[in-house]
């Protein structure tokens, strides 16, 4: 079984993300970078699967120079091999550009399962797997909280509002995943040791066949960033005593919030 | 050109979602910014007699694509029927909610359609020729504000944050022609929760955190019964086992923005608030004082849940009985 895991490398999720001058990229200098968890839950996925029956599993990711961190983290978790797609002309990317990067990468490669995060969690588009899984003409499955692999089939349970389906497709397929799925390892230190041994190739836009012009007109812009709006802070409810409190939360509520 | 904006109106079980009258009215409204108007499509089997009601929020043209292909959502017989109605309509708008179906297929189409897509969005206009779509990301730590470009250009929106304004139109149902060809992926089961209101659809979410300190949400449960509402969890209470994670709210969970969030024994970690920050108001039960969730809320008690709360339930009892 070859798998392909789609990664992608993000600000941790404790970190404080600040709009630089700009007013439409954040600022990366305080940043602690990890694996998007959703994409970790692919990593852990991929690997199950591997050990249950055989074959190789390699990380696909399209970033900058600094992404090669996440791919090796993945490799010390006990990933194969890794491809990082890194050319400048992709930098401005949309996750439509994204999803075009990725399939065109997954076509020189060989894959019977392809393995993505549900969303990203930076840009949260929620786009990047299913447009990869469309223009290489596979069936895709989101939201993935179980998966049964069969003879050339994959049973999927796919998380909706209140409850699951299970869905069921043909190799080679792309599922992404969903928390719940599986609980991550954390990359041991002789697998650490090991990572830095195994192959990570680094590849152009040219080198997948693809162009640069192809991606310098995004149709999605980024035109600004701003804070969310800012709660004043709580309005702390003070009384005696606890009956008394929830009377006058109750009373604010409907009163004054109007909310019940 | 008469410009028209499609918004397709998610149902399940025969019934429409709420994120689906949410979504008509948001088109409706984008229609009048462009100048034209505002068509609807339902999908499903056995849909037909609903599709009218679309009308009582303003929908002037419904279209039916009613199959029994379609009777459970899958992503490519959906997609095909969506992306005929697409190429016939050529709208300057494609709209939907971002259910778990809607941000699915309207992954699939964007690709399919070669169209810009901005998922979850919280607000929309359309200015100069184009979509401005604002929509969280980083977890809701920032705003972005984007423009789209081609046509047509898909936004998603985000349940529970567009208004389902009522605006009575005489609508016309029409049923498409359809001939779907069966999708890769097949269908076996549903297993649903019954009962079970989903913590993204709720109007008001009660949730508890590591302070319950156990699996016993009774409290909890007692509460939101009495509000009508969904019990959510931290992601520490999911981890304890305590909850399934159908109702983890946060960045690794469900974000919600129902009109009431109550956080109960929850600490307010970023990821958290990742999840719920955009709820229009946000209760906080919490025994310490210096807990980070009383910065984030309109209204915080500092005490024990497991006192606090129950007299909550009664005083909405009370309120209740008038
Ligand atoms: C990658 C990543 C993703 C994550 N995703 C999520 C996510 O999606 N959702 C999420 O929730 N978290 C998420 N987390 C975890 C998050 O960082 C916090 O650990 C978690 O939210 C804490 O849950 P909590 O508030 O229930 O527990 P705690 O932080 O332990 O807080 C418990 C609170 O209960 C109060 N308390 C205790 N007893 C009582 C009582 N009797 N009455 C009243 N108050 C009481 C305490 O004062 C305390 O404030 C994520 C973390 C990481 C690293
Ligand atoms: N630059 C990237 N490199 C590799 N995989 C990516 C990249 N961007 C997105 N993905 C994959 O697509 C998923 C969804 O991303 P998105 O649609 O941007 O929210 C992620 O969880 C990854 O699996």
């Amino acid at each position: 079984m070859e798998i392909v895991v789609l990664l992608k490398q993000v600000p941790s999720t404790e970190s404080l993300v600040t709009i630089a001058e700009d007013g439409a990229t954040i600022k990366t200098e305080d940043v602690n970078w990890i694996i998007s968890p959703y994409d970790e839950f692919a990593v852990e996925e991929a690997l199950r699967i591997r050990e249950a029956v055989g074959g190789s599993v390699t990380i696909l990711s399209v970033g900058p120079d600094k992404a090669t961190e996440a791919i090796r983290t993945a490799l010390a978790m006990g990933a194969d091999k890794g491809v990082l797609v890194n050319d400048p002309a992709a930098v401005e990317c949309d996750g439509l550009g994204t999803a075009r990067i990725l399939a065109a990468a997954l076509k020189q490669m060989p894959y019977d399962l392809v393995i993505a995060g549900q969303r990203a969690v930076d840009d949260e588009n929620f786009q990047v797997g299913p447009a990869v899984a469309e223009f290489l003409d596979i069936p895709c499955i989101t939201l993935v909280i179980k998966e049964e692999m069969g003879d050339g089939v994959i049973r999927c349970h796919r998380t909706m509002e209140g409850g699951t389906a299970v869905l069921e497709a043909p190799l080679p397929m792309l599922f992404t995943t969903q928390r719940g799925l599986n609980e991550p390892r954390y990359a041991s230190l002789p697998g650490v040791m090991k990572a830095k041994r195994k192959p990570l190739e680094n590849k152009t836009l040219a080198d997948i066949g693809l162009a640069a012009a192809d991606f310098s007109q995004p149709l999605v812009r980024v035109t600004a960033l701003k804070p969310p709006p800012q709660r004043s802070g709580g309005r702390m409810i003070e009384a005696d005593d606890a009956q008394t409190k929830a009377a006058e939360l109750v009373k604010l509520l409907h009163e004054e919030a109007k909310v019940i | 050109m008469a410009q028209t904006v499609l918004a397709i109106a998610e149902q399940a079980a025969g019934a429409f979602r709420k994120v689906a009258y949410e979504t008509i009215s948001t088109g409706r409204k984008l229609a009048a910014e462009l100048g034209g108007s505002l068509t609807a499509l339902v999908l499903g089997s056995g849909v037909q007699e609903i599709a009218g009601q679309l009308a009582e929020y303003g929908a002037e043209r419904i279209l039916v694509a009613d199959d029994g292909a379609l009777a459970e959502y899958t992503t490519e017989a959906y997609c095909q029927v969506c992306a005929a109605a697409i190429a016939d309509l050529a709208p300057a708008v494609v709209l939907m909610g971002a259910s778990s179906q809607g941000k699915d297929l309207a992954a699939r189409l964007s690709a399919r359609l070669n169209a810009a897509l901005a998922t979850d969005c919280v607000a929309l206009k359309w200015q100069e020729g184009a979509l401005q779509a604002t929509r969280p990301i980083y977890g809701g730590k920032i705003l972005a504000e984007v423009t789209l470009a081609g046509q047509p250009q898909m936004a998603t929106i985000r349940p529970h944050t567009f208004e389902a304004g009522r605006a009575s139109v005489q609508g016309t149902v029409e049923k498409i022609d359809l001939a779907v060809t069966p999708d890769r992926v097949k269908f076996i089961e549903k297993r649903m929760e019954s009962g079970k209101v989903d913590i993204t659809e709720a109007d008001i979410v009660v949730s508890g955190g590591r302070g319950m300190g156990g699996d016993d949400y009774t409290v909890i449960e007692a509460l939101a019964e009495q509000l009508g509402a969904a019990v959510g969890a931290s992601r520490s209470a999911v981890d304890e086992g305590w909850r399934p994670f159908s109702d983890q709210v946060g960045q690794t969970g469900k974000v919600v923005s129902p009109n009431l969030y109550v956080a109960c024994g929850i600490s307010g970690a970023i990821q958290h608030l990742a999840g719920m920050s955009s709820s229009k108001v946000i209760v906080a039960v919490n025994k310490d004082p210096d807990a980070p969730i009383f910065a984030r809320c309109d209204y915080g008690i500092v005490g024990d849940l497991f006192e606090v709360v129950p007299h909550i339930t009664e005083a909405v009892r009370k309120l209740k009985a008038g």
